[in-house]
């Protein structure tokens, strides 16, 4: 797959550039040098970043400048690391985020998630 | 243990900038920005100006960045700021790698977009608009087959038409559905009166488009009233006053949008939804000032429309009340990147008069540059509000104002 905008009638042709190897959830793929994480990803038709941590609905980039860290995943070990800041390297292992135990899912238990809710419940013992 | 001149917080227009004239007058500085690549947002940027010459932020960039460099300027990328401490006529700032001891401080963090929430818009493939311009300029990546626009303002405008250039299909731009926090942005009254405008994007089809209605208020009822059912078409691309997006369908990602018809005031017509197939939206609710860091640090700030937000309260020499803390660029105020850029050379100059020797010789280059400045900001291509410098008289005001109490504190404090 090749998403990539190869001719721009004003910024010219896309330049040649080394090519980089990395792992994004144990599969191997192709970027450029210079690209994002995002980006490399992208181009080869990756939008699902990561899961929701609770409500495991998938996400992917959305400022793509690093303000709303919705495009967080594993770096060699390191978590939360923004895709759409990182430059990806030879051998680099990418890994999406993942659904987080959740202690304080309501749904599984009678926990208050308000303050007006532990009222309440207080109240009914 | 080192101690800078000035550490300047962003490698835009503004901080590159900045740098350029710190090292010119030979401070020791250091520039730092969390992106992998100099230049800031001006790096996405791509526009043609009205003389038919084209607006390359790739290589506007390139330029600042060259001459920064041959300056021997300390430029440190994929470097995050989180904190910035005041000590005694000192400050550190702190980054996630290590933290940098200095005299001043140029904060020129840019801005933020204001998100516009859509039932069904964390799927992958909704994004902001700034995302899909640094994706297709930047990155050279196709963002999807076929998007829609969600948002009808100046930014948007011009970046549906960089897409456009790249060959990325666009069904069509609308606006967000009416609810508490798309606000005006969903009234076709308001968005007509903003796109007038959009007349400075010459040479484009804007002009016909903005100019041609928008200055009367009463043919503006009229382009609203009768305004057609298929758009009026700009870029090959329908641009809907009359219809607005009421959730964005799919399970993993992005399949289509539903679209409702609205009226001239933005609300919802009953049974006029109509599902369209897209891959990617879209979403411009417009820019904000990015200004965490001005207020880590305690500078006061002021509420500002016409400047976009929350602005950190400064005077045009690009000074906080906070003697050391400077600022510059889109966090003082949304603008064009060439505004930016001349407000990068003041408050480098600023720096530069307060740690010369011969301050004199210096401000006559402030002077001038604060001159370029009001120039720049006249001429601008671009502009995101029609009021920007009263914007500015006030944020300057409020300035005068500070300054005025600490002197009658001083005084006050002399005399008991």
């Amino acid at each position: 797959m090749n998403n990539r905008i190869e001719n721009h009638p004003i910024l010219g042709e896309l330049e040649k550039r080394k090519k980089v190897t990395f792992q994004f959830d144990g599969k191997s793929y192709e970027g450029y040098e210079g690209d994002t994480i995002a980006a490399a990803l992208l181009a080869n038709g990756i939008r699902t970043l990561r899961k929701h941590e609770e409500s495991g609905n998938p996400r992917g980039i959305y400022c793509n400048i690093g303000h709303c860290y919705e495009c967080r995943v594993t770096v060699d070990g390191e978590t939360n690391v923004r895709a759409c800041l990182t430059p990806i390297k030879e051998n680099m292992v990418v890994e999406s985020g993942k659904v987080q135990p959740s202690p304080l899912d309501p749904s599984k238990e009678n926990i208050p998630r308000t303050y007006a809710e532990y009222m309440e419940m207080e109240g009914e013992k | 243990m080192q101690v800078y001149d000035a550490v300047i917080i962003g490698a835009g227009p503004a901080g590159l900038a900045a740098a350029i004239q710190c090292r010119e007058n030979n401070l020791n500085v250091v520039v730092l920005d969390e992106y992998p690549k100099a230049g800031g947002r001006l790096l996405g940027q791509l526009y043609q100006e009205p003389d038919g010459t084209w607006w390359n932020g790739i290589e506007e960039s390139k330029a600042l960045e060259t001459k920064a460099e041959q300056l021997d300027t300390d430029i440190r990328l994929g470097v995050s700021v989180h904190h910035i401490e005041t000590l005694d006529n000192q400050f550190v700032v702190h980054t996630k790698k290590e933290n940098f001891t200095t005299k001043n401080v140029i904060i020129a963090t840019g801005a933020a977009e204001s998100p516009v929430p859509v039932p069904g818009w964390t799927l992958p493939g909704v994004m902001s608009i700034g995302a899909a311009q640094v994706m297709t300029n930047v990155h050279r990546v196709k963002v999807g087959e076929k998007g829609i626009i969600v948002g009808i303002n100046v930014l948007s405008a011009a970046i549906a038409q960089e897409l456009h250039l790249a060959g990325i299909e666009l069904h069509s731009m609308v606006l967000p559905a009416k609810h508490i926090i798309s606000g005006e942005q969903a009234n076709p009254r308001k968005v007509i009166d903003d796109l007038s405008r959009v007349a400075h994007l010459a040479p484009s089809k804007f002009i016909q488009f903005g100019s041609k209605f928008a200055k009367y208020k009463w043919a503006q009822n009229l382009a609203l009233q009768f305004y057609p059912k298929n758009g009026i078409k700009m870029w090959e691309m329908p641009i809907h006053l009359r219809k607005a997006i009421k959730q964005i369908n799919g399970t993993e990602k992005v399949e289509s949008v539903t679209l409702v018809d609205v009226t001239a005031d933005g609300e919802i017509v009953e049974h006029s939804e109509e599902e369209v197939q897209v891959d990617f939206v879209c979403i411009a609710g417009g820019l904000y000032p990015l200004a965490e860091l001005a207020a880590v640090v305690g500078c006061p700030f002021q509420y500002s429309e016409e400047l976009g937000g929350h602005v950190p309260i400064h005077n045009e020499r690009m000074e906080t009340p906070i003697p050391g803390i400077y600022v510059a660029g889109n966090i003082t105020g949304i603008e064009s990147a060439k505004v930016a850029r001349e407000q990068g050379i003041v408050a480098g100059l600023s720096i530069a008069k307060k740690e010369s020797d011969s301050p004199d010789i210096i401000e006559e280059k402030l002077q001038t540059a604060i001159e370029n400045v009001k120039a720049t900001r006249k001429a601008a291509t671009i502009q995101f509000h029609p009021n920007i410098p009263e914007g500015r008289a006030n944020v300057s005001a409020a300035f005068s104002k500070i300054i005025d109490e600490q002197k009658t504190e001083t005084t006050k404090e002399k005399i008991s």
